[in-house]
């Protein structure tokens, strides 16, 4: 196989070297060899991955508490009922999950765009530019929260200094008013969220051909129609899978939002992981938040499936 | 990087600012100049903006981090350490620099040499189970680490893995793995396969083939890979806060995590701590960022 592989590569007409070494290597690279090397990870990824998430779907049917051992046992979808019918909480934070998503992926992807779209042009302190603007892409979620405790705190955060110069009042703190606790984790998330995208777009940028430009200059197009006609067709597929897995990470988040609010204020920037995470630590109701669990990853899939079929990802060229 | 970018704007951008109004009027290939890239005040007030709003926050953290406990200045004077030594000592943050410093490497050289062996095999070899196998790499994307906590939690429990360092590093490992396989075969495959054959026309065996040709070729890829395994380990949290409960096993992202929960919490300290745990980052980062772009624009994203 490993021989045909290496014969389909080469081009028609240019003969190979003599057969002879090539019998010999087929010869001493057997036919295991692939399996051997794909081996460690798929090992790997067996245990830690595939076997956890099957037992996720296990313990969803099941009462499995580790401090209430006598529940333990068969749950059939009393689990799902449980979430659906009597848990207030799960709608809740289903909603929020999906607000924090639309909000977060929209404005990142935009503001990301607009600053690919700058940093991809000629001009001076370009290279330091880019490596400051990217600069929180390399920053965790805990250490975001960190930073945008020490701005929001209310003694000595930013809200002091504008109560210096008139605006708002002495000792507010955005993050415990359910009015502002919205927009101030948003913020926070946008400074770190913001160069993943521009990273990819610039990538996808560099490899737009100049000659269309061109063409469509001396054709007359504006700047704007050119860049409706063949930037933004050319980065399609790019800006698909990046806000895919945007989307899908910013449902997961859970650094953020846990160590910035905890959750709060009331509960209001609770989302469906940080409540399935506090099940599991604070309560221990494996079975329950097994459940929720899954029904987190079935929400994942269906919405990724509909999401890639509508956008049509990589229909152009297939 | 810089230099060569300074002299593509001296080509470029001097004319279009520096056309003095005197003269009679731009030379044709000027106006073209001036139409086909957006004036100067179009790029640098945006991006001034978007400076300010990037490179605030960090100054803040510098700030609380260096000025003395109790003063409101917005300028760092007079600087003090104290926050610094309070962090490193008594909360341990030394201790803590070590373990996420462990895990960090552990994990980056473990997904490294497993995704070049898994990466290779998926460039180079046609097998029975390849298409499933990528499409499980692919699929695991959308696994969420969070979401697997609990039955985590058992396994490491079971393996009596809790409270040690390697529960961290391994399940750090597993959620790099798909995306550096990703990447690094489609690193592998923009080396030309006629080189490897080459080599082994010449009497090399495929394994120092493969380590006289592609190893060195695949310096920058591994590089970038390693880099962001690194960055991943160094700062992700859930697994490090529900695996390790000693405190002198916990991680820097924990230990920030403790300081933020105290009932009044010590925000010059809390600073520091934001100092220790960026600098390593910001390191690796200034490192990598060149490689960050021209890494992705291989192709390697779109497989």
């Amino acid at each position: 196989m490993a021989q045909a592989a290496a014969v389909a590569k080469r081009p028609p007409g240019v003969p190979g070297p003599s057969r002879v070494p090539r019998r010999r290597r087929t010869g001493a690279t057997p036919r295991r060899l692939p399996y051997l090397l794909i081996a460690p990870a798929a090992l790997l990824m067996l245990g830690f991955i595939a076997y956890p998430v099957l037992s996720v779907f296990y313990y969803s049917l099941q009462h499995y508490n580790p401090t209430k051992p006598w529940r333990n046992g068969f749950a059939g979808f009393e689990n799902f009922v449980k979430a659906f019918t009597e848990d207030p909480q799960f709608w809740s934070t289903l909603g929020f999950s999906l607000q924090w998503v639309a909000v977060e992926v929209t404005l990142q992807l935009l503001l990301g765009l607009g600053l690919a779209l700058i940093v991809n042009q000629t001009f001076v302190g370009r290279a330091l530019s880019r490596a400051m603007v990217f600069s929180p892409w390399a920053v965790s979620g805990v250490l975001t929260s960190t930073i945008w405790l020490l701005i929001y705190n209310s003694q000595t955060g930013i809200t002091r200094y504008l109560a210096d110069v008139g605006i708002g009042s002495y000792g507010t703190s955005w993050l415990s008013d359910t009015s502002t606790v919205f927009p101030a984790v948003v913020t926070a998330e946008l400074w770190r969220g913001v160069p993943f995208f521009a990273i990819l777009i610039l990538a996808d940028l560099q490899s737009v051909s100049k000659d269309l430009y061109e063409a469509a200059e001396v054709d007359g197009a504006s700047r704007i129609r050119q860049f409706f006609h063949i930037t933004l067709p050319h980065l399609k597929d790019a800006i698909i899978l990046s806000t895919l897995l945007r989307a899908v990470w910013e449902f997961n988040n859970v650094d953020l939002l846990y160590t910035l609010t905890g959750g709060g204020p009331a509960g209001e920037t609770t989302t469906l992981p940080l409540r399935i995470a506090s099940i599991a630590v604070d309560s221990h109701d494996f079975g329950y938040a097994s459940a929720l669990t899954s029904i987190a990853f079935v929400i994942l899939l269906f919405c990724s499936m509909v999401y890639l079929r509508l956008s049509k990802f990589g229909g152009d060229d297939k | 990087m810089i230099t060569k970018d300074a002299d593509m704007v001296e080509t470029t951008a001097p004319p279009a600012p520096a056309a003095p109004p005197a003269m009679s009027g731009p030379a044709p290939r000027r106006r073209k100049r001036a139409w086909d890239e957006p004036p100067r005040w179009q790029i640098y007030v945006p991006l001034g903006l978007y400076l300010l709003f990037t490179l605030i926050p960090f100054y803040w953290m510098l700030l609380f981090a260096i000025r003395p406990a109790g003063s409101t200045s917005l300028l760092p004077w007079p600087v003090t350490f104290e926050h610094f030594e309070k962090v490193w000592t008594e909360r341990s943050f030394g201790v803590f620099f070590q373990n996420s410093l462990l895990v960090g490497v552990a994990s980056m050289l473990m997904t490294t040499v497993v995704a070049l062996a898994g990466g290779y095999a998926l460039a180079r070899f046609d097998f029975r189970i390849k298409r499933g196998f990528m499409l499980a790499l692919l699929c695991s994307q959308f696994i969420p680490g969070a979401l697997m906590l609990v039955p985590l939690f058992q396994i490491f429990a079971n393996l009596r893995m809790i409270n040690s360092l390697g529960s961290v590093i391994i399940a750090e490992t597993v959620f790099q793995l798909p995306l550096s396989m990703i990447l690094i075969s489609g690193f592998i495959r923009n080396v030309p396969y006629s080189l490897e054959e080459a080599a082994w026309v010449d009497g090399c065996s495929r394994f120092r083939g493969f380590c006289a040709i592609v190893l060195p070729m695949l310096r920058p890829g591994l590089i970038a890979v390693g880099s962001f395994a690194f960055v991943h380990s160094w700062n992700h949290f859930l697994f490090a806060l529900m695996f390790l409960s000693n405190q002198e096993k916990q991680t820097i992202p924990v230990g920030l995590a403790t300081l933020m929960s105290a009932d009044s919490v010590d925000l010059g300290a809390l600073a520091a701590g934001g100092v220790v745990a960026a600098v390593p980052v910001v390191i690796v980062f200034a490192f990598i960022q060149k490689w960050l772009v021209t890494g992705f624009s291989a192709g390697a994203v779109k497989g």
